[in-house]
């Protein structure tokens, strides 16, 4: 483990030590499998955008295409209750890779810069989402009861949600460390004209990378309609902002090529242990928003510092034109 | 974001003559969105209908304009809604503490200043990219005037505060129309007209040479973050003049309506390109689309669609031209 990530590591054990001094509680076992089973979803989410943002890119569409999935997924299951919940998710997944895909192919084929591509689909998804449903809710009521059972289900002492967080960790990291596409993710954000000599195609890869992303919210929409057991149109409204939060927290530049997935699951779990630490410390939910802003600055100045020593002087302002 | 960006070697001709063609472009389009929402609606027409239809982007376009110059300087300022968040509660707990009318625009214009320095000196001093470093102060300003306010809301602005959003100077002619004009104005000839609108224009292209040439890089980025900022004070005056309430969710998801404006307007969100007077026509599309949807019913978010498809569609259509027809470009 690098440095970097064991001091964030040591942040976090710190805050939750401070929050365990005067709430014993809040360190037990039981509660903090609750705050990780609360930060699955990011989790999941903040290795997608990590695999994007490795590519020099970034997806401000995630949030919106988990939500977009979710309704689908929800209207289906209230409409046709016999789908088995599986297919249902198979379903998301699938439709997530698509509306990534489409992400991916204008900044492959049309190299629309990758910010204004999901920043006008993410406004285009949650549209969507509104025209599909009316702007009607789906209340838990409507939902079958094994379609919101799944994620709370248990399984070996931890529930499925969190299972299904340590499965995507898994196949992400094999892929990104196992795998010529993981390299070329590094390849193309570290330097890709020098990745076109080697004989990667740039946008394929990061099209893939886009495909990953939306995959990975397909899913987390299915799971977050059903562990919340409500689907409307502004369920995980700016949520990308806390995926990308989770990114850059745990160490992943945002100028492309670095990054692992030990930091972004890192990255996540500090927010998510702020965000159930809040409570408990009897701090108003509303200080979230402004912890998470100083969080972030103070998280790219220490990469700013971090790259900086990295000895590549002479070429870095050559780089960056 | 790109392999390698192309560096004009004759701004004049060719450069110039593409940003004229998309401004006509844009221009026409303009024209078709006025006489299709006539046709479509019988209220359009109306010359107060059409006054109301400006306040869908005048406060909006303040922020665009210096928006614009900091696009083109290869910079983005993510955190202008939260600035007016943040402002407003300013102006709000200035309201409580007895403050009159100047003393409120005063607090506005101030926070908005201060709030753009931070991010000027995040990005100069620090050495931050400007995308994430406005990503964290957009959570930290609006999360502080989540803090301030929590569900709370400020009322009772003073008669009159409330000129600046709801006064006319002549008949149907709002003040906010009329700043809007002499900001454009400002602003155009700031940019297309002085030696620090060419720095703009160089440091965009290539910030490296522009550091070589002697513009002070630093120094000028530091003055758009500054000037954005300030804009953004003034559009939280405007906006709260004109709601008369602070909220702590006020102008929620504006910076991506403005960024739209920017890039719809002909600015390369690579930087290095863009003009004043593309920004001004995009300023009233998108108002006008925006206006005219809504005399047909069609929900907000529907719209938002619409917006969506066009920020897409102006940047997708004109490569899938050159690709179509690569000759055209050289015509």
């Amino acid at each position: 483990m690098k440095s970097r990530e064991l001091l964030l590591a040591l942040i976090i054990a710190g805050l939750v030590g401070l929050v365990a001094t005067r709430f014993p509680g809040f360190a037990r076992p039981a509660n903090l499998a609750a705050v990780l089973n609360d930060t699955a979803i990011l989790i999941v989410l903040a290795l997608g955008q990590m695999a994007v943002i490795l590519t020099k890119c970034i997806d401000l569409s995630v949030a919106a295409n988990l939500a977009l999935n979710g309704m689908v997924v929800a209207m289906l299951n209230a409409a046709y209750p016999g789908i088995p919940i599986p297919a249902l998710m198979l379903l998301a997944l699938v439709l997530g890779a698509a509306l990534g895909a489409v992400n991916g192919l204008m900044v492959w084929k049309l190299d629309i810069p990758p910010i204004v591509a999901t920043l006008g689909t993410l406004t285009i998804y949650r549209g969507a989402i509104f025209l599909l449903s009316g702007g009607a809710w789906v209340n838990a009521h409507e939902m079958s009861p094994a379609f919101k059972a799944l994620p709370r289900a248990s399984l070996a002492g931890l529930p499925v949600l969190t299972w299904i967080a340590i499965v995507a960790v898994l196949a992400v990291w094999l892929v990104l460390t196992r795998t010529p596409l993981g390299r070329a993710f590094y390849a193309v954000g570290g330097n890709p004209n020098a990745a076109v000599y080697t004989g990667i195609d740039v946008g394929r890869t990061r099209c893939a990378a886009f495909v990953l992303a939306g995959a990975l919210a397909g899913v987390c929409g299915y799971l977050w309609v059903a562990r919340y057991a409500v689907a409307y149109v502004d369920i995980a409204g700016g949520f990308e902002l806390d995926v990308i939060a989770a990114c850059v927290i745990g160490g992943v530049s945002i100028a492309g090529g670095i990054g692992s997935v030990g930091g972004a699951i890192l990255g996540a779990l500090f927010l998510g242990v702020i965000k159930n630490a809040l409570p408990v410390v009897d701090i108003s939910p509303f200080w979230q928003l402004a912890i998470s802003g100083s969080a972030i600055i103070a998280a790219v100045a220490f990469n700013a510092r971090a790259e900086r020593t990295r000895g590549r002087v002479i070429l870095k302002s050559a780089e960056h034109a | 974001m790109t392999e390698a960006r192309r560096i004009p070697d004759h701004l004049e001709s060719r450069t110039s003559r593409l940003l004229k063609s998309w401004e006509a472009l844009l221009l026409a389009l303009a024209v078709a969105i006025f006489v299709a929402n006539s046709l479509a609606s019988p209220y359009f027409l109306n010359p107060w209908n059409l006054s109301d239809a400006t306040f869908n982007f005048t406060e909006k376009a303040m922020i665009a304009f210096p928006m614009a110059l900091l696009i083109v300087a290869g910079e983005i300022d993510l955190s202008v809604a939260a600035i007016i968040a943040l402002a407003s509660t300013a102006m709000g707990a200035a309201l409580q503490l007895g403050a009159g009318t100047p003393a409120l625009v005063a607090t506005g214009l101030g926070t908005g200043l201060l709030c753009g320095a931070f991010n000027g000196l995040l990005v100069t001093r620090l050495g931050l990219p400007s995308i994430v470093a406005t990503i964290g102060t957009m959570s930290l300003f609006r999360g502080i005037a989540f803090i301030v306010l929590g569900d709370q809301a400020y009322t009772g602005y003073p008669e009159s505060f409330a000129w600046f959003g709801q006064g006319y100077v002549a008949w149907v002619i709002s003040a906010e129309f009329v700043l809007f004009w002499i900001l454009a104005a400002l602003f155009g000839v700031l940019l297309h007209r002085t030696s620090l609108g060419r720095a703009v224009y160089a440091i965009g292209n290539n910030p490296t040479a522009a550091l070589f040439s002697g513009i002070r890089v630093a120094r000028v980025k530091f003055l758009l973050f500054l000037m954005t900022g300030l804009l953004s004070g003034l559009a939280a005056v405007c906006l709260t003049s004109r709601l008369g309430s602070t909220r702590p969710s006020i102008a929620l998801g504006w910076e991506l309506e403005i960024v739209t404006m920017v890039v719809l307007g002909g600015v390369s969100i690579l930087g290095g390109s863009g003009s004043i007077p593309g920004v001004v026509i995009a300023a009233f599309v998108l108002g006008m689309v925006t206006f005219g949807l809504g005399l047909l019913n069609v929900p907000g978010i529907v719209m938002s669609i619409f917006v969506g498809l066009l920020l897409i569609a102006v940047i997708a259509l004109p490569r899938l031209a050159a690709r179509l027809w690569p000759r055209s470009r050289h015509a």
